[in-house]
């Protein structure tokens, strides 16, 4: 065990991938010599060369097209998107491409191998451009795997897992987290479930879903809920696609509360997926109607970040009105 | 139908386009010399006056805004060190009417329009008087009055928009265009082809200003591409292409002049490849010793495109060391007051979160603004900035 806060832990998945595999690539914009604006990629190209760990000319589009190639060659490609919000020049590659090439050519190939890592989030005055959390786009699309981690430890075995998943994964990393968590993480190569949620608190009287960042919000708002003598159930999706019906509906047949959060904008976002499955799957053992704290509809601001945000006071509003129903 | 008329070869020819070698515009020395052959172009004293005081402010502005930074003022900052004169003077060339869509690192171009200290520090600090009502992070400036499209983060998006304004324009036929500016690696960007191809086969009057400073944050320009330059992609475009010193204020000046009059009076888009160096840090975010040395970096301080000017200025007689010494010292305090004001000004009101996201707020977002409003007056301690607003409403 290592004390690692989430980059170090990222880029010690990565070094153990690497070692592990010598198919296993990472690169993307400024991953190189320099290890990625945030640091992720440290030392990798200075360890396993530059065919193996190089920057990309500054092209989403190319940097993922080329990924697709790779992984369908057999290579086991680890491709950084610098930030989320400049994913979208990609989305033709990884919607209509990397989700689909096994289903199209009935399984004679796959881009299997393919990881897609990508910082996400607010809450660090980035505006517009370097906060939004687009998972709810990707999940509409059947053939990927999302992935979502909220601390150093879930990190490395979620991102092993993810690399070594034979679906292409997209893996969203809480940029507001990589140097503020910290915690212990194993040296060895380990690996996480994907598509399993995990129950970090258990409760009786309401259900708390997040994933990512949102997993210290939820933190703080059980404790303020805690204190007013409400046990909250509190459970990590980790995987947003495809997600883990199971955990949720058991834990919502005990608490017949739900409540559900996440940064993005509340209309189409992922919460709505959950809520309409899980009245589905739960109807009558409902106490209450199922809660989403979530991002404003509108783009994200910059001043104005804390107002938006789904911060602990919302989620703790949202819990107290769900018992109070 | 093929559109291609070349000439037939009877065994496989391949070329590389080594023979295309394009030569480099250089006007003026460092020493503030013309080189032997070169013409200064036809600036009066007023201009270039104006041209080099806003260099200066740029450059101060600059220096002022990343020492806020470093205190904590202000979450963000951008420089445009060292690319002066690419975007000022090529600024300079054009109409106060032709549209400026600029990438992030142009505020001299701006400057040069006549954005005021004032205007530069609201948006900066993000206040009530910010003309993008605090919604963007600092250096993402917008001017509907100067002609100056709000600033985009992502990468080369402006660069086909500049093609489809400049198509406006043309289609109006008010004698406008349209200058877009980009770096080499956003060059790299899908768009930048579309653009330029669109540009080509339509005939606008467009002028694409590629500041290539050797740096797209980390990745030098020899792992961004394997050609000579960005220039070359103009000939697989066919359009018009020159390359010029970037530090070279006349330079920059004489030929963005003709690329403007090639766009406007021939509908020929133009690239012009700026030739410079990216002096400060990409931004404040940012820290070059981890993949350039202090070596390079000190070469190219010597190619200052400011003194490099101010030296042509005076061997014309028409700057001399008091008035620099005494642009200096307006220009700082000026900057340093104007930034107490902007920074004491409040945060824009509350209902800027939902405004303009549509030219309406849809009743769906109006409910979730009052529940947010609500929200804030149960716990306006944790919402300092908007608990003042937020006691309007139900």
């Amino acid at each position: 065990m290592t004390q690692m806060n989430m980059l170090q832990a990222i880029n010690n998945a990565l070094d153990t991938a690497m070692a592990a595999d010598e198919r296993v690539l990472c690169f993307g914009e400024d991953v190189g010599v320099f290890g990625g604006v945030f640091r992720a990629t440290s030392n990798l190209q200075q360890k396993y060369g530059k065919a193996r760990c190089f920057n990309t000319p500054l092209v989403e589009q190319g940097i993922i097209g080329f990924a697709n190639g790779l992984a369908a060659q057999g290579s086991v490609p680890v491709a950084e998107i610098q930030f989320a919000d400049y994913i979208f020049p990609a989305f033709d590659q990884i919607v209509n491409e990397s989700a689909k090439f096994r289903y199209r050519s009935g399984d004679l190939f796959n881009v299997g191998g393919l990881t897609i890592r990508a910082p996400y989030g607010g809450g660090i005055a980035g505006g517009l451009y370097h906060s939004q959390s687009p998972e709810a786009y990707f999940a509409h699309t059947p053939g990927l795997k999302i992935v979502v981690p909220r601390n150093p430890h879930q990190a490395k075995g979620l991102l092993l897992a993810a690399i070594h998943d034979p679906n292409p994964v997209l893996f969203f990393e809480p940029k507001r987290l990589y140097r503020a968590s910290v915690g212990e993480v194993p040296d060895e190569d380990y690996r996480l479930p994907l598509g399993e949620a995990e129950v970090l608190k258990e409760g009786t009287d309401v259900t708390v879903l997040g994933w990512g960042a949102q997993m210290e919000v939820i933190e703080q708002a059980v404790d303020m809920a805690e204190k007013d003598g409400i046990s909250c159930e509190v459970i990590d999706l980790r995987t947003i696609l495809p997600w883990d019906v199971e955990t949720v509906a058991n834990s919502v047949f005990k608490t017949g509360r739900l409540v559900v959060t996440h940064e993005a904008p509340l209309t189409g976002g992922f919460a709505g997926e959950i809520a309409a499955t899980i009245q589905e799957r739960c109807f009558l053992y409902l106490e209450s109607p199922i809660a989403r704290v979530t991002g404003m509809d509108t783009p994200f601001p910059l001043v104005l970040e804390k107002e938006h945000l789904p911060n602990h006071l919302k989620v703790f509003e949202a819990i107290r009105s769900s018992v109070d129903f | 139908m093929t559109t291609t008329k070349s000439r037939v070869v009877y065994t496989p020819s391949f070329t590389d386009g080594a023979e295309f070698r394009i030569p480099t515009f250089k006007v003026l020395k460092q020493d503030g010399s013309l080189y032997k052959g070169a013409k200064a172009p036809a600036l009066d004293k007023d201009k270039a006056l104006r041209i080099y005081r806003t260099m200066v402010t740029t450059r101060i502005l600059d220096e002022r805004m990343l020492a806020a930074q470093r205190q904590g003022r202000l979450s963000f900052y951008m420089q445009c060190t060292g690319e002066e004169a690419a975007v000022i003077g090529s600024a300079a060339a054009l109409d106060d009417a032709d549209m400026i869509m600029a990438q992030y690192r142009e505020q001299g171009a701006l400057a040069y329009r006549g954005f005021t200290i004032d205007e530069f520090m609201n948006q900066l600090f993000g206040n009530e008087l910010d003309y993008g009502k605090g919604r963007q992070m600092p250096v993402h400036y917008g001017s509907k009055k100067l002609n100056y499209m709000t600033i985009s983060s992502p990468l080369a998006t402006q660069i086909p928009q500049a093609t489809g304004y400049a198509y406006g324009q043309k289609l109006a036929g008010e004698g406008h265009c349209t200058i877009t500016y980009f770096g080499e690696g956003a060059a790299s960007e899908g768009d930048f082809h579309a653009a330029l191809n669109m540009a080509a086969v339509q005939r606008v009057p467009v002028i694409f200003l590629c500041r290539n400073n050797g740096y797209a944050i980390s990745t030098p320009a020899a792992e961004q591409f394997a050609a000579d330059g960005v220039a070359p992609r103009a000939y697989g475009y066919k359009m018009d292409v020159i390359r010029v010193d970037g530090n070279d204020v006349l330079a920059m000046y004489e030929a963005t002049k003709a690329a403007r009059s090639l766009a406007v009076e021939h509908n020929r888009p133009v690239l012009i490849e700026a030739m410079s160096y990216r002096l400060a840090a990409h931004s404040s975010s940012d820290d070059p010793s981890g993949y350039r040395s202090k070596d390079e970096e000190a070469v190219w301080r010597e190619k200052d495109p400011i003194l490099r000017m101010r030296l042509w200025l005076e061997r014309k007689k028409w700057w001399s060391e008091d008035e620099e010494k005494q642009l200096q010292e307006t220009m700082r305090r000026e900057v340093l007051e104007t930034m107490k004001r902007a920074q004491k000004r409040p945060p824009p009101p509350l209902e800027t979160l939902v405004t303009d996201v549509y030219d309406e707020v849809p009743p769906a977002l109006a409910q979730q603004f009052e529940k947010l409003k609500a929200h804030i007056r149960r716990y306006p301690d944790a919402y300092p900035k908007s608990a003042e607003h937020a006691k309007g409403g139900a």
